[in-house]
């Protein structure tokens, strides 16, 4: 194992790299692929299982019709052509996760094939090829114990969870993607992302990388420069958010550059990433390619989709993420980069959610981009995650429209609703944190300060209307940021009797 | 005449008038099986308490006016491959030994709605591989016409339990005869439904794309009305069926073959085929034609690769189906002692668990599926049996059925095949092709041999869901034979 590493600048320069991705999706349905168990994620162990999935004696698999619907609406967002006729078939391994020592899954006949994406990096359109599309059941999960690797070799014991075994499982898997040069990391985290909201779009799974519903391999090889022919590929796996995809994809090009520099092999091998260095190390080594002896799933029939339903589907597949970006940013009138930003912050949707509940476009955008990233950030979670809605938004600038709030009560009033102290009118209640609107009382307010600052009210008296600002602020501090500054701007004026 | 030696209709209508009770019926039984089973081992578990159980909840639901089938209060031996909630269930491997199953087969449930009260799990080869249950992990079972002689396999405790007064029907699966040729070889009746016809659900698999649950009994019209009983779409089965189940009770009281038209299948006779069973089945053809069936002989030259194609299919399917016997979740744990690694206790497990014939058949299809071998194997036997299935086809576009001995031999010695695999497969010669075509066939006594005295069977095949077709002709065939030969064949078996 080597750990060598070359620059990755030094890496492009000499040799090219030919990407390929492997992601599977775990479907969202509320019952198993082949069973009618449960699908929590969470669940206490061995709690959601039955004979299918846990492979008794004489149990057989029924296929999940949803899962096959699911697939083929994947198969179509991603432009893939959906077979006619088509069977599942046995990977046959045997592994303690997996109950019967095989997975259902398709092999030569897959649900769906040759389609494309496009993803935008760097403001250029990348064509993503898209092999195939496959649905397989997932295996149980294993929990090594004691051992440095947390992995099976050199462990204690293991104990395995059957509550994931049979659930739905997609798997897509891209063409080699050559062409995409110094960018290579960077459209390996676009397709990821793209797909991330195709699946979103689809409501077919809830694509949480850190709960494992989406899973990423890596294929990475680089050839010289000048060269027409791929070098051999690595399998890193183990990569678990988009960030991680980019650096794995990174990573993988400097190990390469470094040996292949040296004069070395790469060994055709699954590799581990890992978060906390960036890096990989060799894992199974496939020279010797395992053999799973496929064969037709014979306790199934083979799933024969009929066209005019396949057409009834692609007909009703909703707008996909791509078009929906060009859409909105033509509608809001943002800019490249303003849109690039909110689709980084994943905060268009929730953009989308406030406009729809009645907010104007720039004042949603303002508030998810601002001070509720600003939130989101300070805790660590997603913006998605904060305990407040789009409603709840729309009905602070609606506040802030009709004067009832200013930005610095509105923030206020944010904060409570994300202190769980209800909703944001309640919140308004509850503080008390409606502006000033007594003109009596206002005007208390202004005399006491124009009689504390006799300097700047005879400033302005004079005619630096400049200085009216200080006033203002004085008053907004009086008030403890309740009076509305607009008012009182024009009130100040009137009693040092200037005009504008 | 005791409760033992009546028909299952007879009993089944005796319970229903109240004449009898389930109870007093699966004692006549179990005291059968007591007596006789130390002579004929055709049972791996017998339970006289839960036994007695099922039988008075049956007589309760009589008593409570649910109106159950024809076959309530009738006892039944159950083939231990299908699973069962109150009973273990072991496949007659030690893989399994003691293990009891936490649900019922769809068969179990259905026979158990039927009102059918279980005496026991029969005895079979292991995992259903065989022709003689002699791969038993238990022991053989014996032939109750000659106890040196084998009941048929894989479903010989059934065929023997059956055929020894044990129990009046028993349930078999057949994934390339193992019902047709015990039956056969022990002088009763056994039918292998369409494929598809009966759930799979609950029956441990050999050979997922074969295999098929079909009854046992001692005449035409018992094992028609046990058919009904279990049969039918199961939506736990993908493979099953989603249609009616053909009018099989109707047809084995009808019994009429006048106009039928009956194609005897040229190559299954003459060379390789024991005389006395040679001359029983040419009789059986000639009395058809005196019962006004248009009888003509057909050829099926691909009917010759079927034995051979069947034998990568079968493995191939098995080395997968039985990769879940891993002492991991259930069953056999061997070498767990805390220093060996999961990989090394499933090896261990698995050396010891299996017998010879069920390694043999996992090596077999282990290497048919293996990469590189594929073609030249299982997917050539693939194409074999798309080859048989359109001659099939095109038979049964000239003929209503088609009629061949069941077996080539009558039941063989003990130990005779053992150590002879190609000897023992041929066993099954004829039985194969309808299983690769998933087609209906039904064995049914036709005499016995001269040379040995032992009973010869006669094989009617007919296409997918023409069930019927096989019970009609089975029916005339016995009714003919047996006023022939003065009542069943089975009263000239031997006391035990």
């Amino acid at each position: 194992m080597t750990t060598t590493k070359m620059s990755y600048d030094e890496a492009l320069d000499r040799f090219e790299p030919v990407l390929g991705l492997e992601t599977h999706v775990e479907l969202g349905t509320a019952s198993k692929m082949f069973c009618g168990c449960r699908t929590m994620f969470g669940a206490p162990p061995n709690t959601q299982v039955c004979p299918t999935c846990l492979a008794l004696p004489g149990s057989l698999p029924v296929a999940n019709a949803q899962a096959i619907e699911s697939t083929i609406r994947i198969g179509l967002a991603l432009n893939c052509s959906i077979a006619e006729w088509c069977r599942f078939a046995r990977k046959n391994y045997f592994y303690p996760d997996m109950p019967k020592n095989y997975q259902i899954s398709q092999y030569d006949e897959p649900l769906c094939f040759d389609g494309y994406i496009d993803v935008e990096v760097d403001g250029e359109t990348v064509r993503i090829e898209i092999e195939r599309v496959h649905l397989e059941e997932d295996t149980g999960k294993s929990t090594h114990v004691g051992g440095a690797t947390g992995r099976i070799h050199g462990a204690d014991y293991s104990i395995v969870d059957y509550n994931r075994a049979g659930i739905p499982l997609v798997e897509i898997v891209t063409k080699p993607i050559p062409g995409a040069d110094r960018l290579a990391p960077e459209v390996a985290r676009a397709y990821v992302t793209e797909l991330r909201e195709i699946m979103r779009s689809l409501g077919v799974s809830d694509v949480r990388m850190e709960e494992g519903s989406l899973r990423c391999d890596v294929n990475v090889s680089l050839m010289p420069r000048g060269s027409s022919e791929w070098g051999t590929r690595t399998e890193t796996k183990n990569v678990n958010s988009l960030r991680s995809v980019e650096r794995a994809v990174r990573s993988e090009i400097e190990r390469q550059g470094a040996v292949l520099a040296d004069g070395g092999r790469i060994v055709q091998e699954t590799r581990h990433f890992h978060e906390d260095t960036g890096t990989t190390t060799s894992g199974r080594s496939k020279e010797e390619a395992q053999d799973y002896r496929y064969f037709p799933e014979p306790d199934l029939v083979p799933i024969a989709p009929d066209p005019a339903w396949v057409a009834e589907l692609k007909a009703a597949l909703p707008e996909l993420p791509s078009v929906k970006r060009k859409r909105l940013q033509a509608e809001w009138g943002l800019s490249d980069l303003d849109m690039q930003a909110m689709h980084n912050a994943d905060a268009i949707d929730l953009v989308e959610a406030t406009v729809a509940a009645g907010a104007p476009a720039a004042d949603a955008r303002k508030w998810w981009m601002g001070e509720l990233a600003r939130r989101a950030n300070e805790s660590g979670t997603a913006l998605a995650e904060l305990p407040i809605t789009p409603a709840h938004i729309a009905r602070v600038t609606e506040l802030v429209a009709s004067g009832a709030l200013n930005d610095k009560l509105a923030r206020e009033v944010l904060e409570g609703v994300l202190n769980g102290e209800g909703t944001p009118d309640e919140v308004v209640d509850k503080r008390g944190l409606k502006i000033v609107n007594d003109e009596g009382e206002l005007s208390a307010i202004i005399d006491e300060v124009l009689a504390a600052n006799a300097d700047a009210a005879e400033k302005v008296r004079s005619g630096k209307i400049a200085a009216v600002g200080a006033l203002v602020g004085g008053v907004m501090k009086a008030s403890r940021g309740k009076a509305d500054a607009a008012r009182a701007r024009v009130l100040i004026l009137e009693k040092l009797g200037v005009s504008e | 005449m005791s409760l033992i030696q009546k028909s299952a209709a007879e009993l089944g209508a005796l319970v229903a008038a109240g004449e009898v009770s389930a109870v007093e019926v699966a004692e006549a039984h179990l005291d059968r099986i007591a007596e006789v089973e130390p002579k004929i081992n055709a049972f791996l578990h017998v339970d006289r308490e839960v036994t007695l159980g099922q039988a008075r909840a049956v007589d309760e639901r009589l008593r409570s006016g649910e109106r159950l089938g024809p076959l309530a209060g009738v006892p039944i031996a159950h083939k231990d491959i299908f699973t069962t909630r109150d009973m273990p269930t072991t496949a007659a491997s030690r893989i399994l030994e003691g293990w009891r199953p936490p649900y019922d087969a769809t068969v179990t449930r259905r026979l158990r709605e039927a009102g059918l009260v279980i005496l026991g799990k029969t005895n079979l080869d292991e995992f259903a591989m065989g022709s003689s249950t002699e791969n038993s992990a238990y022991g053989p079972t014996r032939n109750p016409w000659d106890l040196d002689k084998i009941p048929g396999g894989s479903s010989g405790g059934s065929s023997a339990a059956v055929a020894a007064y044990q129990a009046p029907l028993s349930t078999g699966t057949d994934t390339g005869g193992s019902i047709r040729q015990p039956a056969a070889v022990t002088g009763i009746v056994g039918m292998k439904p369409t494929y598809g016809g009966s759930s799979r659900y609950g029956l441990i698999a050999f050979a997922s794309s074969l295999d098929t649950p079909g009854p046992f009994a001692r005449n035409v019209l018992d094992a028609a009305l046990l058919h009904e009983a279990f049969s039918g779409h199961d939506p736990l089965d993908s493979t099953s069926i989603d249609a009616p189940v053909p009018s099989v009770v109707e047809a084995a009281r009808q019994g009429d073959v006048a106009g039928l038209r009956v194609g005897v299948v040229k190559e299954f006779g003459g060379e390789g085929f024991q005389p006395g069973v040679q001359a029983r089945f040419n009789e059986a053809v000639a009395l058809l034609e005196s019962l006004g069936a248009k009888v003509v002989e057909i050829s099926c030259p691909s009917f010759a690769t079927a034995l051979p194609a069947y034998y990568l299919i079968a493995p191939s399917e098995c080395s997968s189906n039985l990769a879940r016997f891993d002492a991991m979740r259930y069953g056999l744990r061997v070498g767990d002692d805390g220093t060996r690694s999961a990989e090394e206790v499933m090896a261990l497990t698995r050396a010891a668990g299996f017998g010879p014939e069920v390694k043999r058949r996992i090596m077999l299809g282990t290497y048919a599926l293996s990469s590189g071998y594929y073609d030249a194997y299982y997917g050539q036997a693939q194409k074999v049996r798309t080859v048989i299935a359109r001659e099939f086809e095109a038979a049964y576009h000239q003929v209503d059925v088609l009629i061949s001995p069941t077996t080539p031999t009558t039941a063989f010695p003990i130990g005779e095949r053992a150590d002879d695999p190609m000897a023992m497969y041929l066993a099954d010669l004829c039985t194969i092709p309808s299983n690769l075509a998933g087609n209906a066939a039904i064995s049914v006594p036709c005499g016995l041999a001269d040379e040995d005295g032992l009973p010869v069977g006669l094989q009617i095949m007919a296409p997918v869901l023409g069930d019927d077709r096989c019970y009609r002709v089975a029916a005339a065939v016995e009714k003919a034979l047996e006023s022939r030969w003065g009542g069943p064949l089975l009263k000239e078996a031997p006391a035990l």
